[in-house]
């Protein structure tokens, strides 16, 4: 039995630049940034002062108090992308998830910190206040699989469900495996993308001691860049096959054609890029694609010297003299680095590149860095015809993994 | 050799994982093999030691911290009065 051929009906974001899919849209394809002053925490005693941040997010607009205590940030962000997906979709609880569909379903998002705003108030209290006893649902919220969970909750999905957690490739591994199990047959559709809410006092500490957050923005393969800025955020597709799609007549925003993953095995911080050509290699092999057939790429470009140095030494490999030709782009320009969330919001904004034949920009690039030698479309979106288009993530750890998209 | 710069060769020796001897001032850390993450370990160490903050980006860690003479002369131009 050949594959079956997997594509994307829903989609749902929760992001710096916007809510929604069409306020994620024109912030992507406007350059507009979300990344401005840290306002969750307090910043005395903090030297990381601006993030992207999901603002304005009325946790009780969404859920009402008795769901709310269950729910940590980051499982709000993914209950809240889910419903934006699966409404895109066309699919319904009672009609389709409440009969075989739902069996046949599968939840899988990635997370890469997990509930850390839960862990965080609930430590502060303990060590910190003194208080004696940590609230009952302390645990059922901070588990990094509680927001696959809430998800498969929310519309009774009874299919294969996990949390995938590769730190800032979460989610592209938990879409790719998702890709697999539909393309596979294992499951007819799936939820999937990721979450990550962890903008705590206690976790950018922790990032603060890495020396790697930038103290200005986020400028991916600039010149000037120095550094990453953290975001957060959610994004939720849902998958189906390609047969399921034309046969109820489901809007198609376009097809997940293969998947990419490897390991450096070499360092848990610094980047390789022999593991991460390894990774779009793969995809693209996967997908059936010759390198001169993908028109964009979304890079991992997190705004690091290392990074980005090494990513685009990566795509020079596995694209010889295409890189010259191809758009490169890093939307964490953006929205920053939502870590265990990015894969998802990327896999979402390279989507809407090839939906809309616009490639978002890298926003916030002041020159060039003339030794990636790559055409890193800054500050303007730019209108291109784009077939085919990878989305990297590679983490810290050196775990490795790329989407290739194709257009319907 | 001042106190102050006993304990920063001390601390770049532990945290290096570099022989105390080889730690001439004009000696490259990557010489040494004192990875990007060791370095900013040694940072760790000497402002938790010294109660100082010394400023550091990693993405500018080549440039300021090439050397164990760079590393020294971060932590006596941050620590008001060395000890003799």
């Amino acid at each position: 039995m050949g594959h079956r051929r997997v594509v994307v009906t829903g989609l749902g974001v929760v992001s710096p630049i916007g809510s929604g899919v069409a306020d994620y849209a024109d912030g992507l394809f406007a350059g507009r940034c979300g990344i401005g002053p840290l306002s969750l925490v307090p910043t005395e005693g903090l030297s990381v002062r601006i993030a992207g941040e999901v603002r304005g997010f009325d946790p009780a607009a969404h859920f009402d108090a008795r769901r709310l205590g269950l729910l940590d940030r980051g499982s709000q962000f993914a209950l809240v992308a889910a419903r934006q997906a699966v409404e895109a979709s066309g699919l319904g609880f009672a009609s389709d998830f409440g009969g075989p569909l739902g069996l046949r379903t599968a939840t899988i998002l990635g997370t890469g910190v997990g509930g850390i705003t839960t862990l965080d108030e609930g430590f502060h209290r303990l060590y910190r206040q003194g208080a004696q006893r940590l609230h009952p649902f302390t645990i059922p919220r901070l588990m990094v699989s509680a927001p696959t969970a809430q998800v498969s909750m929310e519309f009774g999905l009874t299919g294969p469900a996990f949390t995938a957690s590769s730190a800032c490739a979460s989610a592209a591994h938990a879409i790719g495996l998702a890709f697999q199990m539909v393309r596979g047959g294992l499951a007819d559709a799936a939820v999937t993308g990721g979450t990550e809410a962890s903008l705590t006092f206690g976790a950018l500490k922790g990032w603060e001691a890495m020396r790697i957050v930038s103290p200005d923005g986020c400028r991916p393969f600039c010149a000037t860049r120095n550094g990453m800025v953290l975001g957060e955020g959610a994004a939720v597709l849902v998958l189906e096959t390609l047969d399921s799609a034309r046969g109820r007549g489901a809007d198609i925003l376009g097809e997940i054609a293969g998947f990419g993953m490897s390991a450096d095995a070499k360092d848990i911080t610094a980047p390789d890029a022999a593991g991460a050509a390894r990774a779009m290699r793969a995809a693209l092999a996967d997908a059936g694609l010759e390198p001169d057939g993908v028109g964009y790429v979304n890079a991992h470009g997190t705004g690091t010297t290392a990074n980005d140095a090494t990513e685009a030494r990566a795509i020079h490999a596995v694209f010889g003299d295409h890189a010259r030709r191809l758009l490169v782009s890093s939307t964490k320009s953006m929205v920053g680095h939502a870590l265990g969330a990015a894969g998802a919001l990327e896999a979402a904004a390279t989507l809407l590149a090839l939906r809309r034949q616009v490639v978002p920009p890298t926003a916030g690039v002041e020159r060039p860095d003339p030794a990636c030698a790559l055409d890193v479309v800054p500050r303007d979106a730019r209108d291109a015809k784009v077939e085919a288009a990878l989305s990297n993530s590679f983490a810290f750890g050196g775990l490795n993994a790329a989407l290739a998209f194709r257009r319907v | 050799m001042t106190e102050l710069e006993n304990d920063v060769l001390a601390i770049i020796a532990e945290k290096g994982r570099v022989e105390r001897d080889r730690l001439a001032l004009d000696a490259r850390l990557a010489d040494l093999e004192i990875a990007s993450l060791d370095v900013i370990e040694i940072v760790f160490a000497l402002e938790e030691r010294f109660g100082i903050e010394i400023p550091f980006n990693a993405n500018d860690a080549r440039k300021e911290f090439d050397t164990v003479g760079d590393v020294l002369r971060a932590v006596e131009s941050v620590v008001a009065k060395p000890a003799a």
